[in-house]
């Protein structure tokens, strides 16, 4: 890379550190719990809208695998959510009623609130229906994969988003408050993504599972991107480009090996497909404020799902981490 | 007849203070030396700690970098306490707080006991055997190395580089051979007093405080010069990955360690509730095994190496995409392309399946549709037929679809009327391969019906595109394994690809030729030929057509003749 295109980068870094600071002004603290933080605790990040059945299994999930403290930003929920997540004892949180679109969909209000607590500590940035699997994380929790991490000098964890979803209409579903969703959406696609090299960010750029076979058969470019780097050993020099699939200094999306060799890597699961996106696409439909405008739920919307939904005959049922890491969607590296 | 134990500790002291009492309460007399670097608030801790054992004391704290001889200055002078307190210890076993015993220490206490003379340091001379597994070797005697490795990495790169510039050799003390081995020794007091009062001991001192991880080199070169019986090998189980960097165990390789032959393990995760249960709580002493070789161990710290080096060949994910040329093989298993033989063979793909025992795909890269077997809509891995989600990366379709069929052999049709995005692939790819007959593209246009000057524009565009692919298939940097024949060529004698290609495939469950798939009609073929050739249009990758008849089925078959082969 020249130097021309390195100092554009590092502007635009400064560009979107600015605009995440000023967008602080949009945030208001509900509860601060940050004092509890303690150095070389693990931090998750995320930013809620109307999500309080999935909030319990979230919590629940990532208390197990070893996140200290979460921080939300809570988009004008209306379910109560919001006072819900007050009363967790290891939540700060925070409330806005600006768009999430301006926000470039929640990015920037997390990229402030790691600015200010994130600088030195492994920090999870995920959507509430993101759950994080890998290699041994039935035996070794997240710490000791971040203590891994600190010891091979590596800043960022990569992993691939894999949808998972149920055999059906979603219609059908009906997820209580609390449940793991993946004993409701336990079938995933084994052996469909695509990958090309993104040269301006170094990042690769994923694409493919039910959503591209299902939604986008006939516009692949638009299918939406799988590639996500979750987990950074945050510093305040850093920031997410866009949602969490690429950041800034670039060094940070080489999460992969090019040398024919692997780097050890993680799967999240993705458990949009409950029977909540039903009325959740029709309401984006009209709100505007996802990402191309919401094209990807106008998709959901107007595609009539048949007697399968996104199952198809060659569908895998998730059994766990071996499996995923068995089938190449993952690997353990030289984390043995 | 008593072992004491020297521990350098750096870091998770709680664990170091657990691994301390254990020694201790066994009777073994411990001293522990905390780098002056960790914060003082939890060197007191461990202090306290470990107040009431009367056997565990601390060394003088040295302010240790790792990598230099700080490291050295530390665990020698802990072991001259250590030689001085206890008297009558007669092993002294060198340990990190990392560490963790793996066996019952009573084990240990008879093994020594058997072996009273004997030292246990891993020592190798460097000259003949690539011990290291970071770039410096001899190096890391004939230079010097002023900066720290951790913290002023950038300066430390560059003086290295810049030695190597020059060719520095710094000499080496005349009696000293230089030997290196894993840190982690066990060695008698007699071998280890002799040492401490070397004759010649500042001399050796100026020498290796310029060695880079001395630590590594000092002791395993000083028991050369005053060891009587030296076995070389580590009591203590460490393995490294391909950086040099030390592998971790955590919980589930409980197992594993168990079945190991080694006394301690290095390093153990401080977040390993039940490793340090299992071996520090009082029934550690019921679950000891024999000493098994440790191949399962060997074996799982090999692959992993191997896994972060190589990866899989012919899957990529979201952590491994080889930049072109480091692809080990684009694909993950042999598979097959039949160009042209759907135009000359009713029911193909039948036949491949029925006698060679492949998966015989259609036309995968039909232009409007992706004819997986069976007609299937999605195919394993759930890839799509979707012909715009292939043709939007064609080369990811394929490679998908032989990584996901893994353990089956795949096989599918090709010609000119076919995207020809994936050609560049299937040229570069040793696990393709290529059986042509070139031209046959004619006899699809000859049974169309069509008017001559309708079908010559179409006949022209398919002979340029198979002419591009042939002639990359011919090129010398191609990898797929390819087989040519002409049209004309096949004629002559059509049962010859077919036994080539069984000869070649070998495929698990494959036949002899016992029955051809029929051929389709070729009547006119000839005739044909000439029209287009008379619009002023030749169809030169037919090859040269005789008047005769073509085409009959001939019984003999002589496999090779003919056939460009250009593998």
């Amino acid at each position: 890379m020249g130097l021309r295109a390195a100092f554009k980068l590092r502007m635009e870094r400064r560009r979107f550190q600015l605009r995440a600071i000023r967008k602080r002004r949009e945030l208001n603290s509900v509860v601060n719990r940050t004092r509890v933080v303690r150095p070389g605790a693990i931090l998750a990040f995320s930013t809620i809208r109307n999500e309080k059945p999935r909030l319990r299994y979230f919590l629940k999930y990532y208390r197990e695998l070893g996140v200290d403290h979460f921080f939300f930003v809570d988009n004008g929920s209306d379910d109560g959510g919001l006072e819900y997540l007050a009363a967790e004892p290891d939540v700060s949180l925070w409330s806005t009623s600006a768009g999430y679109r301006d926000s470039r969909f929640g990015a920037d209000w997390t990229n402030w609130l790691k600015f200010r607590y994130a600088h030195g500590h492994w920090t999870l940035t995920l959507d509430p229906d993101e759950f994080l699997v890998y290699p041994f994380c039935d035996s070794r929790p997240l710490p000791a994969l971040c203590h891994w991490l600190d010891q091979s000098a590596i800043r960022s964890f990569g992993t691939l988003l894999v949808d998972m979803y149920p055999r059906g209409p979603l219609s059908q579903l009906s997820y209580q408050e609390g449940q793991d969703p993946f004993e409701l959406a336990p079938w995933f696609d084994p052996g469909n993504y695509f990958m090309t090299p993104n040269p301006k960010y170094g990042n690769l750029w994923i694409q493919g599972g039910p959503r591209a076979r299902v939604y986008f058969e006939d516009e692949p470019e638009e299918a939406p991107s799988l590639n996500k780097i979750p987990l950074v050993k945050w510093d305040r020099k850093f920031t997410y480009v866009s949602s969490t699939h690429m950041l800034l200094p670039r060094g940070l999306n080489q999460v992969y090996d090019q040398w024919g060799g692997e780097k050890a890597s993680g799967c999240l699961l993705h458990a949009k497909f409950l029977d909540s996106l039903i009325e959740k696409a029709a309401e984006e439909i009209e709100r505007r404020q996802h990402f191309a405008r919401g094209r990807e739920y106008d998709a959901y919307h107007v595609k009539g799902q048949g007697q399968n939904g996104l199952w198809c005959d060659w569908s895998e049922r998730l059994i766990g981490w071996r499996q995923l890491e068995v089938l190449g969607l993952m690997s353990k590296g030289n984390w043995a | 007849m008593s072992i004491g134990f020297v521990m350098m500790a750096h870091a998770a002291l709680d664990r170091a203070g657990q691994v301390a009492r254990h020694l201790a309460d066994h009777g073994c007399p411990v001293v522990i030396h905390v780098d002056r670097r960790s914060p003082s608030a939890a060197f007191f801790d461990l202090v306290d700690q470990v107040r009431d054992l009367r056997n565990v004391h601390f060394a003088r704290r040295v302010k240790c970098d790792w990598g230099t001889w700080s490291l050295v200055e530390a665990s020698r002078s802990s072991a001259q306490t250590l030689l001085k307190i206890a008297p009558d210890v007669q092993h002294v076993y060198l340990v990190s707080g990392a560490c963790l015993p793996i066996k019952p220490l009573d084990h240990l206490t008879s093994f020594l006991a058997e072996h009273p003379d004997t030292d246990f340091i891993e020592s190798v001379t460097i000259r003949e055997v690539p011990w290291t597994q970071d770039g410096l070797s001899e190096e890391r005697f004939s230079f010097t190395f002023p900066f720290a490795w951790k913290r002023q990495k950038r300066l430390f790169d560059i003086w290295v580089e810049a030695q190597r510039q020059v060719n520095r050799k710094r000499g080496t003390p005349n009696d000293i051979a230089p030997h290196m081995g894993s840190q982690w020794w066990c060695l008698t007091r007699k071998t280890l007093q002799r040492i401490l009062a070397d004759p010649k001991r500042d001399q050796c001192d100026r020498y290796f405080r310029k060695v880079w991880i001395p630590d590594e080199s000092y002791y395993a070169t000083m028991v050369r010069r005053h060891a009587r019986d030296i076995e070389s090998r580590s009591l203590t189980l460490s393995k490294f990955d391909f950086q040099g960097k030390p592998h971790l165990f955590y919980d589930d390789h409980l197992a594993l360690l168990r079945q190991s032959s080694a006394f301690f393990a290095r390093k153990i995760w401080p977040g390993a509730r039940k490793l340090y249960g299992a071996f520090l709580g009082p029934s550690s002493n019921a679950v000891a095994t024999t000493g098994a070789p440790a191949t399962e161990i060997d074996r799982i710290f090999a692959k992993s190496v191997e896994r972060r080096t190589r990866g899989r060949s012919g899957l990529l994910m979201a952590s491994r995409y080889p930049a072109k040329g480091f692809e080990n093989s684009l694909t993950a298993a042999p598979y097959a392309v039949f160009h042209g033989f759907d135009d000359l063979f009713v029911g193909f793909s039948d036949w491949v399946s029925k006698s060679l025992g492949s998966r015989a795909h259609g036309h995968l890269f039909a232009p409007d549709s992706v004819e997986f077997i069976g007609n299937q809509s999605d195919y394993a891995g759930c890839l799509s037929s979707s012909p715009a989600l292939r043709d939007h990366n064609p080369e990811g379709f394929l490679s998908n679809l032989i990584w996901n069929t893994r353990g089956e052999h795949q096989s599918f049709l090709f010609s000119a009327r076919d995207a020809q995005d994936i050609c560049g692939f299937l040229t570069r790819d040793p696990n393709a391969m290529v059986s042509a007959v070139s031209g046959a593209w004619a006899l699809q246009l000859l049974h169309s019906g069509r008017p001559i000057a309708k079908i010559r524009t179409e006949a022209a565009r398919l002979q340029r595109r198979e002419a591009a692919f042939l002639s990359s298939l011919r090129e010398r940097r191609t990898r797929a394994r390819v087989r040519i024949w002409t049209l004309a060529e096949f004629l002559e004698n059509p049962t010859e690809p077919l036994q080539v290609i069984i000869d070649d495939l070998s495929v698990p469950g494959a036949q002899t030729l016992a029955q051809p798939p029929e051929l389709q009609p070729m009547t006119g073929l000839a005739a044909f030929l000439q029209k287009l050739r008379n619009t002023g249009m030749s169809p030169h990758t037919a090859g040269a057509f005789s008047e005769r008849p073509a085409a009959q089925v001939s019984k003999s078959s002589s496999a090779g003749r003919g056939a460009q082969n250009l593998s």
